[in-house]
């Protein structure tokens, strides 16, 4: 009996038969206990990559739930107008970003990738959903309602003009609302602690001001307290390392208008 | 205490059919009320005032909305036999794509053969593409799971039941062009919770000939 490196499995196999002796198969039984606990990695433990585009509201979810737990990954910028055989390969499906390689398996769509960090990372500080079944599908309706009634209103604001877009500022501010509503007095949507519809919707934070800049309206009178949590949010080390200077964010908005707002 | 578990749906919702498949395969006994989506219910509107869609789960008297968030909470409120989910954050997550990309992808183009005059063959060529995506993932699997039924074959049953609908108005044969899928869907269908739920695929070609006013 030899022991084997399966690449398929990444893991050390027993290969040939043994012959039948109490002894040998003590010794295979052992082997093989050790063998389930044995990776052998062509590379170091934890390899963490992040796929991305800078003023992404989506990637900067990945980033800030990276940070939130303390792990280190290689940030890799994509050029989204030539995306690279990497993403390519690790995303054929939508061909977007972010993608999350771990350990070179890659994990796509944004709060998929928050959800996985908070599952491999659980032993970290700060779990990003709560424990309890009803919390947690709560925070994923929330979730989903951010990234269809707040994406698509958003999306509107910064690339169209006139009458669609008066249209889509009225929408994206009752969507405002009701976020505002179901997040009462607390300091964060999670309540006490910076979780998982904070995530979601710091991607949104971070382009208010290219938001009221591309619309010409004012986000703070409308929603005081849901800008109170922003600000809050953007306070944090986790978004402060994550999040590009808003600035920026302004000058691409109106880069992107001029190509889609003739 | 006794739970109470209320399903406010419509039979022929496929979406609605993932949480009744989700709360059959772990054997939790609920009310079942049918809603009229024309003539929405006080309760409905109550339960769902963001959306005021079905299918909607009450749980001891607390709601929760949207179907494949539902399979994820009876997931993980009757853990027991079954899990949907695997227990891998890696196999998980996959799953989870999967289900997202069928949300996605499937309805939106699927309702358009139907619904939309005009569409029926560029939509109609767009779903076989998606599905035949979906074959890939499946693969010779028995399951999208593998061996065991779970999470992404319950987000796509139903929608077989609405084959007669697209193959109608699409003008085409889904089993035709994408025997494994057909396949897997008798699979899944010889499983109590899918029998039991899904409908007749006439019934619901019937149903949207009559709203749609045609033969």
């Amino acid at each position: 009996m030899t022991l084997r490196y399966s690449h398929n499995s990444d893991r050390l196999t027993w290969r040939g038969e043994a012959k039948t002796s109490p002894i040998r198969s003590r010794t295979k039984k052992r082997m093989e206990l050790v063998s389930s606990f044995i990776r052998i990695r062509p590379r170091m433990a934890d390899e963490v990559i992040l796929l991305d585009f800078w003023p992404s509201p989506f990637g900067v979810r990945a980033r800030i739930a990276l940070r939130e737990k303390g792990v280190e990954f290689e940030y890799r910028e994509e050029n989204l107008r030539d995306k690279s055989p990497l993403l390519l390969q690790m995303n054929p499906v939508h061909k977007k970003i972010p993608v999350l390689i771990h350990n070179g398996k890659p994990v796509c769509e944004s709060m998929n990738v928050v959800q996985y960090i908070d599952e491999v990372w659980s032993d970290k500080k700060n779990p990003l959903l709560p424990s309890d079944p009803y919390q947690r599908a709560q925070a994923r309706f929330w979730v989903d309602f951010i990234d269809t009634k707040v994406y698509e209103p958003a999306d509107k604001i910064w690339s169209t003009k006139g009458e669609v877009q008066e249209k889509a500022k009225k929408e994206y501010i009752e969507a405002l609302k009701i976020l505002e509503s179901e997040l009462g007095n607390k300091p964060y949507f999670g309540g006490d602690n910076f979780g998982f519809i904070d995530i979601a919707m710091t991607g949104y934070y971070m382009w208010f001001e290219a938001s009221e800049k591309c619309g010409n309206f004012s986000i703070e009178p409308e929603c005081p307290t849901l800008m109170a949590s922003a600000k809050r949010c953007l306070q944090r080390d986790s978004v402060v390392n994550s999040v590009p200077d808003p600035e920026k964010i302004v000058e691409f908005a109106f880069k992107i208008r001029k190509i889609y707002c003739v | 205490m006794a739970e109470e578990v209320i399903l406010l749906d419509f039979w022929a919702s496929m979406f609605g059919m993932r949480t009744r498949i989700a709360l059959e395969e772990k054997k939790v006994k609920f009310d079942y009320r049918e809603q009229d989506l024309w003539n929405k219910g006080s309760l409905l509107l109550e339960m769902n005032p963001i959306h005021k869609k079905i299918p909607v789960l009450i749980h001891n008297g607390k709601p929760v909305c949207e179907s494949l968030i539902q399979v994820e909470y009876i997931d993980e409120t009757w853990p027991g036999e079954n899990p949907f989910l695997p227990s891998d954050p890696y196999q998980r997550a996959h799953a989870k794509f999967w289900a997202d990309f069928i949300d996605k992808k499937v309805n939106v183009t699927a309702r358009r053969i139907w619904a939309i005059k005009g569409e029926e063959k560029e939509a109609s060529k767009e779903l076989i593409d998606i599905f035949k995506t979906l074959e890939a993932e499946l693969g010779d699997k028995h399951y999208f799971g593998g061996e065991t039924f779970g999470y992404v074959d319950i987000a796509l049953i139903g929608f077989y039941s609405w084959f007669g609908v697209y193959n109608k108005f699409g003008n085409m044969r889904i089993e035709t062009e994408c025997p494994t899928l057909t396949a897997w869907a008798q699979r899944c269908l010889k499983r109590e919770s899918v029998a039991k739920t899904l409908p007749e695929s006439e019934k619901v070609t019937t149903f949207i000939s009559q709203r749609l006013g045609v033969e």
